[in-house]
């Protein structure tokens, strides 16, 4: 065990910290106000590009591709994530952290041109067309559906919980294509133009108040049969591919870490009865029993982080992280809303509102990531099942087919 | 950065635990504890055979050398076999202070002896790490007056490490004491209360001043804490083996998702609290200054995830982690004491806040 950083790593944490110092003012935060949107939309290509220049973006994915070509070292991420953080720098990206990796390891060279470059200089963006109505935690019961029809598949459905549908360029979607075959193996990847005739996208207007996520319906609308990633039928495989991908960013404890020191301010800053909530011994304890949990959180991330670097897959670590990340967040969120008592329930443009009322937006927020991305229950299963052995529940007869 | 067990560190903890699954059976503790808590003498020689004793005590006094982390590991190994041994006082707790606040030759008198397993220390600091009316003691021209209660690996010590005063830790041959077993839940760790009655007694004179008292029930904390990960982690494990194994409805019942949720959720809080004790550990020597509030988190901390795994493991069990015949209960009762000891959760998160100014 050795929590320094070798001298490499220094070296290459020293160079992004002057990197930084030296371009903050490029920054697309830098534009936020005072430029139209067209000003801050070229503002953050030209940071992303500049990003890509010295490897702090699009660090591993191919310079044929648009990226910086570097191996993939988990350490180095994790310093320009940390950097960037610390220097409240908003970091670059990688494209689409759910497509590009998907598209780079399934897709065929035509499809890694004509994608990945304008996706990695944020010139193509995307969601993510999985879930339905009915096909939720059982996504592989999609029943959005395509025929083929000359060079064209003709799709028709609904999507659900779409984030960012109403903005994104493109589609990657989940589609029923062998209507014979057993559920897991009649679903095709497509990707698509979001301009596509017959895609209507409504907005989801979710508890907080706020439209993250859309509906997308779709009336025969065509795409090319080359637009899909893998062959017909093997969608299922390829989106797991992708659910890898995503699941990584749910519960990261850094975030955990800093809105418990934001409610630790709270508490110092707030009275009841002329008392600091934090000296008021209930309050003081719960604070106390969520320091401990995210410090287990903390270090079980150092932990995880090691395995990745050494090459090594980190099993049950990684695999709570989605789990308790949402859940503590969420936890954390419910101790400010109490600390503030009724002064907790405001809102949105409230007069004596606190923190902009964030507590409450994450509260709420949270728990909408709590079912997201997997819900807890599923999570459990995943747990049970894949890093204790446990057996799965037995089928029902009508399903086993 | 690497923050993960070494290959020694590794095959150090897979050699105890292998030690203690062939000779700290259920069966060799049930008849260990019946009539009254004392050291396995086999087990006490094998031990001594694999360096324990020794384990933080410096090379140049006869030990083995070895950091926190290395000790924490032990003392994990042995709450997964509830093994009836006292380590955390005599080899870890007791070693630190001397080194930390010990005078040379107080040093050079006692360290040697604790890595040859001729010297085992009892420790007598919950006056200080859990201020309960019980259990005061004054100090006056070299003579020591009053009690200690909750003393821990009392019974078969030659030697007590005890605080007196604000910080001050004193050394007291266990002969001039009078000692009085307490009867806990748990029979494989033995608590005593001590009178001391004009008792002659030493001073650790680095411990005046320098913060030795606090920093040592710290690292007795930590101890107590890795004891706890393993117990618990052990609980999981029975009951993971037995949901597989036990059939209800025709279905193994870890089938059920009540029972398999159940399973996931001991798994997924415990899996983090290694990390909290690998930190916690690794600071004593590494980053002494953040020692004290980590360690107070990790004992909290897996005093709570411990006590809902014993609780859920005994209910995967159903009515067979009630009985004696299982034996489930030997690890719930650990779990149990270990919570307690040099401070419960509640005093020691207070602790934890204190010490951040917060």
């Amino acid at each position: 065990m050795d929590l320094a950083y070798s001298a490499e790593y220094e070296q290459f944490r020293n160079e992004l910290r002057r990197f930084l110092k030296e371009n903050k003012h490029r920054s697309p935060d830098m534009f936020a106000t005072s430029f139209t949107g067209e000003e801050r939309a070229k503002a953050a290509r030209d940071w992303q590009r500049l990003l890509i220049e010295h490897g702090y973006a699009a660090r591993t994915i191919p310079r044929e591709y648009g990226g910086y070509g570097a191996e993939p070292d988990p350490l180095k991420s994790h310093i320009i994530a940390e950097e960037f953080a610390r220097h409240r720098v908003r970091p670059g990206h990688s494209g689409d952290n759910r497509l590009v990796p998907t598209v780079l390891e399934l897709g065929t060279e035509e499809q890694k041109q004509w994608l990945i470059p304008p996706t990695v200089r944020g010139e193509m963006t995307w969601c993510q067309g999985y879930s339905e109505p009915e096909s939720g935690s059982d996504l592989a019961s999609l029943t959005t559906h395509a025929h083929v029809d000359g060079d064209d598949f003709v799709i028709n459905g609904q999507k659900i919980w779409t984030s960012g549908a109403n903005r994104a360029d493109m589609m990657f979607c989940l589609v029923r294509t062998e209507p014979d075959a057993p559920k897991h193996e009649g679903i095709s990847y497509l990707i698509f133009s979001m301009d596509t005739p017959g895609i209507e996208v409504r907005p989801l207007i979710t508890m907080t108040g706020e439209a993250f996520f859309n509906e997308v319906f779709f009336t025969d609308a065509r795409v090319p049969t080359t637009q899909i990633i893998g062959k017909r039928g093997e969608g299922w495989f390829v989106a797991n591919n992708t659910l890898k991908y995503e699941r990584e960013g749910l519960g990261d404890p850094n975030q955990t870490e800093s809105r418990l020191l934001e409610l630790v301010t709270l508490m110092q800053r707030e009275t009841i009865g002329g008392e600091r909530v934090i000296d008021i011994p209930v309050y003081r304890d719960r604070l106390q029993k969520l320091q401990g949990r995210v410090l287990a959180m903390k270090y079980n991330s150092m932990r995880v982080l090691t395995s990745r670097s050494k090459g090594e897959e980190p099993g049950l670590p990684r695999w709570i992280v989605k789990l308790q990340g949402c859940e503590l967040n969420h936890q954390i969120a419910n101790l400010a809303i109490d600390a503030l008592g009724e002064l907790g329930t405001l809102y949105y443009g409230s007069p004596l509102l606190r923190d902009g009322g964030r507590w409450q937006q994450r509260y709420m927020m949270d728990l909408g990531l709590i079912i997201g991305g997997g819900t807890a229950q599923i999570q459990k299963n995943i747990i049970g099942e894949r890093a204790l052995g446990l057996p799965k529940e037995p089928k029902y007869a009508s399903e086993s087919s | 950065m690497d923050f993960a067990l070494s290959e020694e560190q590794t095959i150090l903890q897979d050699t105890v635990r292998e030690y203690l699954r062939q000779h700290c059976t259920l069966e060799s503790v049930r008849l260990n504890v019946q009539d009254s808590i004392t050291l396995d003498a086999d087990i006490a020689r094998g031990l001594l055979d694999l360096g324990l004793p020794g384990i933080v005590v410096p090379e140049e006094f006869g030990g083995a050398g070895l950091g926190y982390l290395d000790a924490a590991l032990v003392a994990e190994a042995l709450g997964e076999a509830i093994a009836p041994i006292p380590f955390l006082g005599p080899n870890v707790v007791a070693p630190y202070a001397l080194q930390s606040a010990g005078s040379d030759q107080q040093q050079a008198d006692w360290l040697p002896k604790i890595a040859s397993g001729n010297a085992v220390f009892g420790i007598a600091f919950s006056a200080s790490s859990s201020s309960r009316s019980d259990g005061s003691t004054s100090v006056d021209s070299g003579q020591i007056n009053g009690e200690h209660t909750f003393v821990i690996d009392a019974n078969d010590a030659t030697q007590f490490l005890m605080a007196s005063g604000d910080s001050e830790i004193y050394l007291v041959d266990a002969n001039d004491v009078e000692l009085t077993l307490l009867r806990t839940i748990d029979r494989t760790r033995s608590v005593a209360q001590i009178t001391m009655n004009g008792t002659p007694c030493e001073l650790l004179p680095g411990s005046s001043s320098n913060g030795a008292l606090r920093r040592s029930i710290a690292v007795g904390r930590i101890m107590l804490a890795a004891d706890s990960l393993g117990a618990a982690q052990s609980m999981l494990d029975k009951s993971v083996a037995y949901a597989k194994e036990r059939k209800q409805f025709n279905r193994v019942i870890g089938s059920f998702q009540a029972v398999k949720h159940m399973c996931a959720e001991m798994a997924a809080e415990l899996e983090p609290c290694k990390s909290l004790i690998w930190y916690a550990a690794h600071s004593v020597l590494a980053i002494p200054e953040e020692t004290v509030v980590v360690a107070c988190h990790a004992k909290a901390h897996l005093s709570e995830v411990a006590q809902f795994v014993a609780r859920k493991s005994t209910e995967v069990h159903g009515g067979m982690g009630f009985t004696d015949l299982l034996g489930l209960h030997y690890w719930f009762k650990r779990i149990g004491l270990n919570r307690q000891l040099l401070g419960s959760p509640d005093e020691v998160r207070e602790e934890a806040a204190q010490a951040q100014d917060w």
